[in-house]
């Protein structure tokens, strides 16, 4: 059990820094492709960390729905924008807006890390079971299916809304 | 493993998140970085869906809500790169610091 515990840090921990590295490469990096790729690397490490947390049916919908339906929504989004191939230097703000971000994001980042080891100190999990697929599609059609039905409804506008926008006439 | 590592990892992302969306000015790396923070939140609440379901082994919630915020999400980024492609189709640019014609 504890050697499982310690693999399993192993695993988040090297998880964990890619992911934060991809994500800062995302927002810094000056290539527009090169940001959709290393969003892939947070993506699929968001699906790894749910799969530590067992719970499977969302990393596989993570993978399907992310990596296989909106990353190449923004490659399509990119192309169609003739966004310039090699590195750009017009992407960001100017200095001064860069700085104020930053300094909101670390404020943050501080505010909500000292409330978390404050709130949570040293909560453990116990022993994580798996979520079983049939568990979540019972919870699904039972105690949630009033907004099961609104969120197919708000699908459907989502696409009528999104041809209508982008459509040439 | 700690609930509080989940928690963390999450937090920074989200900050990152923000900061992509301060920072950036081209219309579909503000998209990306909405992306980042969707993320961030569904860790949260995956994370949290484990913990209780150590407890209560009848509750997903968590899962539940997770899999509602990818179904919005796929909804917003589709909405949000259509609007993208019309601005770019009005001005050939999709600074989004050039659509300020509420400004007077």
């Amino acid at each position: 059990m504890l050697a499982l515990l310690v693999a399993q840090n192993i695993a988040f921990y090297i998880i964990a820094a890619l992911m934060v590295v991809g994500a800062i490469r995302v927002v810094t990096t000056k290539n527009v492709m090169h940001a959709a790729l290393w969003l892939v690397l947070v993506l699929s490490g968001a699906a790894a960390q749910y799969i530590l947390l067992a719970a499977e049916f969302v990393a596989i919908t993570q993978v399907l729905v992310y990596l296989g339906a909106i990353i190449v929504l923004f490659l399509f989004g990119i192309m169609l924008t003739r966004a310039k191939t090699g590195n750009d230097d017009d992407l960001d703000n100017k200095k001064s807006a860069k700085f104020i971000g930053a300094g909101i994001g670390v404020l943050l980042l501080g505010l909500m890390s000292f409330s978390l080891i404050d709130g949570f100190k040293d909560t453990e999990f116990g022993d994580l079971t798996v979520q079983r697929t049939a568990e979540v599609s019972d919870s699904i059609f039972s105690t949630y299916l009033l907004p099961f039905e609104v969120l197919s409804v708000l699908l459907l506008a989502a696409l009528i809304g999104a041809i209508v926008i982008a459509r040439r006439d | 493993m700690f609930l509080n590592q989940f928690l963390l990892l999450a937090a920074i992302l989200f900050c990152i998140g923000v900061y992509g969306v301060l920072a950036r000015k081209n219309g579909v790396l503000v998209l990306m970085s909405i992306e980042l923070i969707l993320n961030a939140v569904n860790i949260n609440l995956v994370a949290f869906g484990a913990y209780w379901h150590v407890n209560d082994m009848a509750n997903v919630s968590g899962q539940v809500f997770a899999l509602f915020v990818i179904a919005v999400a796929a909804a917003e980024v589709g909405v949000g790169l259509a609007l993208v492609l019309l601005i770019y189709r009005n001005r050939q640019s999709i600074d989004i610091d050039d659509v300020d014609m509420l400004k007077g």
